[in-house]
């Protein structure tokens, strides 16, 4: 990971004429923090149908299933994420306090995952086509979210649309702003914790509707 | 004070064909109004579990014999929670264990001691509980200081030991079985044997499917003849033995 930060750095930042002082922090908080989200969502299309033989032989709650492959990629996440200071040093750029803020963003982002990984978790136990059509938008969601192109790139009227109707931007940036020593926005603030809100009731329904039916599809 | 109380329970798979397991087809269907593709719907279902009532109480000890495919691991499955039955209820009291799969979920690359607990967690012992055990799971399974190697180190038969020592740990009221337990070699077969006896005095009340006519007979105490997921024969262990394999 460190590598392709390196490469991708050096040519991006070619290529945008930012100065790589600015853009290589950015760059590698978005592709760390974007990897552990992409991860975590295709694997849990993954998340009942990998643990298909405890799923048929012992009735442990599905969500523990869940949780271990979260967990298990927060733990890599936490091993990646000292990429970060590595750069910083590189660039002699200080650490601000403010990177402290990046926990509680840390939370909801993790939190809105999970019900994402258990949602997609159930529909692909029964429908398996899922996992390729998530892998596909994942790869949309890789270019309309600024990871390798900085927000400030974009022409400031029509760029905001860009920007403000995608949510996996909002989610990425209370995580990713107070790294790079920022404030995130009300407005990412609001709209991570509404997808919060409005994500564990439909998974809740969804999970309450069909978790029995799980094992009768693996 | 275990019980399991199951009135005419059902269990259906379905059998879901490729295009019947497709998100995009099925989107296709509600788009075109169901027209299109609709010969492409594959539900077809098994009724693994036809109208079974159960009763069993403290000290109950059942055998159940059939065919392969009568539905005795479904209604073991079912009895384990794994499957919600499709029709009918199914009540169960009392902490179930299962001596199904014993090596599930088994890392070969941690070692002993960390497969102990991932092992006894799946079976619902907390850390505490693992640690009390600890040695004497070690102890049981023979393996001394290898229990800090990976477990691809290990040949199958300490496999199983190590897999059998952590499973026989937990002392479930309910307890369900598919075949009798018995691993490693001769020395370790007498001691497993003492440790089956021990977790059968424990639990008060047994499940176990089996093909082997000694083994219904010596251990249970009723048995059920399942035939197509239906109840053939309920009654004593000798009377559906000796209707069984005759």
């Amino acid at each position: 990971m460190g590598v392709m930060i390196g490469t991708m750095g050096a040519v991006f930042g070619q290529l945008f004429r930012s100065s790589l002082d600015d853009y290589l922090p950015f760059l590698a908080a978005g592709i760390i923090l974007w990897g552990f989200i992409s991860t975590v969502i295709s694997e849990g299309c993954l998340g009942f149908i990998s643990a298909e033989a405890v799923i048929k032989q012992l009735p442990i709650p599905l969500f523990v299933h869940i949780l271990r492959l979260v967990w298990r990629n927060v733990l890599i996440l936490g091993h990646n994420i000292v990429i970060l200071p590595i750069v910083f040093v590189f660039f002699g750029r200080p650490l601000s306090i403010l990177a402290l803020a990046a926990l509680p963003g840390a939370t909801v982002l993790i939190a809105n995952l999970c019900w994402i990984a258990l949602i997609l978790a159930i529909i692909s136990a029964r429908y398996r086509d899922l996992p390729q059509v998530v892998a596909s938008v994942l790869q949309v969601f890789f270019y309309l979210t600024p990871i390798v192109w900085m927000p400030s790139a974009l022409p400031s009227d029509s760029g905001r649309y860009i920007l403000e109707l995608n949510p996996a931007y909002h989610l990425l940036e209370i995580v990713r702003a107070p790294l790079l020593g920022q404030v995130p926005t009300m407005l990412n603030w609001g709209v991570s914790i509404a997808l919060l809100v409005v994500g564990w009731t439909g998974a809740a329904l969804l999970f309450g509707r069909y978790k029995t039916r799980v094992a009768y599809w693996l | 004070m275990a019980s399991v109380n199951f009135t005419n329970v059902c269990v259906d798979y379905p059998i879901y064909n490729s295009s019947a397991r497709s998100l995009k087809k099925r989107l296709m269907q509600v788009a075109t109004g169901g027209q299109l593709g609709s010969d492409a719907q594959g539900h077809v279902i098994v009724r693994a579990i036809d109208h079974l009532t159960l009763k069993l109480g403290d000290g109950d000890r059942l055998g159940l014999v059939g065919h392969n495919g009568s539905g005795k691991s479904t209604l073991l499955r079912v009895l384990a929670g794994v499957y919600a039955p499709s029709a009918g209820t199914a009540a169960i009291r009392g902490e179930i264990g299962s001596l199904i799969g014993i090596s599930l979920s088994i890392d070969v690359e941690a070692t002993g001691r960390e497969n102990i607990y991932l092992r006894g967690s799946l079976l619902g012992m907390t850390n505490g509980e693992i640690t009390r055990h600890l040695e004497d799971i070690i102890d049981f399974s023979g393996l001394g200081e290898f229990i800090d190697m990976p477990l691809r180190t290990y040949s199958t038969g300490i496999h199983l030991r190590l897999a059998f020592a952590v499973s026989t740990t937990v002392r479930p009221q309910i307890l369900l079985m598919d075949e009798w337990l018995s691993v490693g070699d001769e020395h370790f077969r007498q001691k497993a044997e003492s440790r089956m006896a021990e977790l059968l005095r424990a639990t008060s009340i047994l499940v176990i499917a089996s093909h082997s006519k000694k083994l219904v007979l010596d251990t249970c105490n009723r048995a059920l003849w399942l035939e197509h997921g239906r109840v053939r024969l309920d009654g004593s262990a000798e009377d559906v033995c000796a209707a069984y394999f005759g």
